[in-house]
């Protein structure tokens, strides 16, 4: 050992070592877990797939009509087919409008003219939020966005739907 | 920073004494690998540690995947296995350290049995240290049905059917362990998943606890 003051003594060295090598250690045995633990966060979005609904776009009239279908799920090892449902309708346009009966309150089921207070309008019966037939929440009641609507397209004349895209808080 | 925190707590509630009392010791010389490189056999217990605390979060973070349920038991351990980022890795931690834990013990206990370290005044922390080894082959014992494929379905039958050779109540005992008295099925994989993940866990907990205060009251047993 020199004479000259030791930038860094035995003590420090070791010290300095001892965490560093505990800490790949540790480091080593905690990467695998988290990264198993934080991988649904890492998933890529899901690519929503079109689905034939089985309603022929000239059976869809300017009412809103109920719409129910199943969609392929697969949550991890478990494979399931869920139901769907929409508020499908055509507007002054003619175009087809195909809306989410989610209400953007707090995810209760809306139906349209759920309520015989409310014509022509969606009714929330969980706190009587409500939209008007473009699915626009009206101003006052409990939801503050827009129902979502459905990505859809039409092939052979029938209706297919897709994922339903939230619309911005009007 | 750190040492900041470090102070304001201490200032109210002086820590210092109990961190010394857990970590600040000396370590004997003859027990230290720099002086006596012999003395290497003195990390077993620690290793035995270490690799508990690795199988503790290992299992802490598989039970994310898995399900205790017949249907699909096998099924979640296969997503978890071929689906899950890293999940082979950790399945594989819990799945090697579980032998590694068993290897570890037997060392452990083996240079304690011929340095007769067990002797007076240490026989106390020999049989808490039995214990321990017990609760790590019914560990052993549980953990190797919850995958529920053919190897464990069949291994779990045999260790059954030895508690069933127990004179006067192995009848009872294979059915308290199984959940049913004839059916290895779907109460014996909820049972012995409940066994491996709260009870046995459990008592493992208490019974380090106790190992370790003890050897901090008694200290290392003398040189040879």
């Amino acid at each position: 050992m020199s004479e000259e003051k030791q930038q860094v003594s035995r003590r420090q060295f070791l010290n300095y070592t001892l965490t560093g090598v505990g800490g790949f250690m540790a480091a080593g045995l905690l990467a695998p877990m988290l990264r198993m633990a934080i991988d649904p966060v890492l998933q890529p979005p899901s690519e929503g797939e079109f689905v034939n609904v089985g309603l022929a776009v000239e059976d869809i009239t300017t009412t809103p009509q109920r719409v129910d279908w199943k969609i392929k799920q697969v949550d991890g090892w478990y494979e399931s087919e869920p139901g769907r449902t929409a508020w499908v309708y055509k507007d002054d346009n003619g175009d087809i409008i195909a809306l989410s009966p989610i209400c953007t309150h707090l995810g209760c089921v809306v139906s349209w003219e759920g309520s015989e207070d409310h014509p022509n309008q969606f009714f929330c019966p969980c706190h009587d939020g409500r939209y008007t037939k473009d699915g626009v929440n009206v101003k006052g009641t409990p939801p503050l966005a827009p129902l979502p609507t459905f990505e859809q397209k039409v092939e052979n004349g029938m209706l297919y739907l897709g994922k339903a895209i939230p619309r911005k808080g009007a | 920073m750190l040492q900041k925190i470090y102070d304001w707590i201490d200032e109210r509630i002086d820590i210092t004494p109990i961190w010394r009392d857990i970590a600040d010791h000396e370590v004997p010389e003859h027990v230290n690998p720099a002086h006596h490189f012999s003395a290497f056999v003195y990390c077993f217990g620690g290793l035995t540690f270490f690799v508990v605390v690795i199988q503790i979060l290992s299992g802490m973070f598989l039970t994310m995947y898995y399900v205790p349920d017949i249907e699909n038991a096998w099924k979640s351990v296969y997503y978890l296995q071929t689906e899950v980022a890293h999940g082979q890795i950790v399945r594989g931690m819990h799945h090697w350290g579980a032998s590694v834990v068993i290897v570890m013990l037997l060392l452990h206990t083996l240079r304690v049995f011929f340095q007769g370290a067990y002797k007076k005044p240490r026989e106390l922390n020999w049989m808490v240290g039995v214990l321990i080894f017990f609760v790590m082959l019914g560990l052993g014992f549980t953990g190797y049905l919850l995958p529920w494929d053919n190897k464990a379905y069949f291994a779990t039958q045999v260790g059954l059917e030895m508690a069933e050779q127990v004179p006067v109540i192995g009848g009872e005992l294979k059915a308290l362990l199984a959940g049913d008295e004839e059916i290895v099925g779907a109460q014996t994989l909820t049972r012995f998943f409940a066994i491996h993940v709260f009870f046995l866990p459990g008592a493992l907990f208490a019974l380090m606890a106790i190992h370790f205060v003890l050897i901090r009251r008694q200290g290392i047993s003398g040189p040879l």
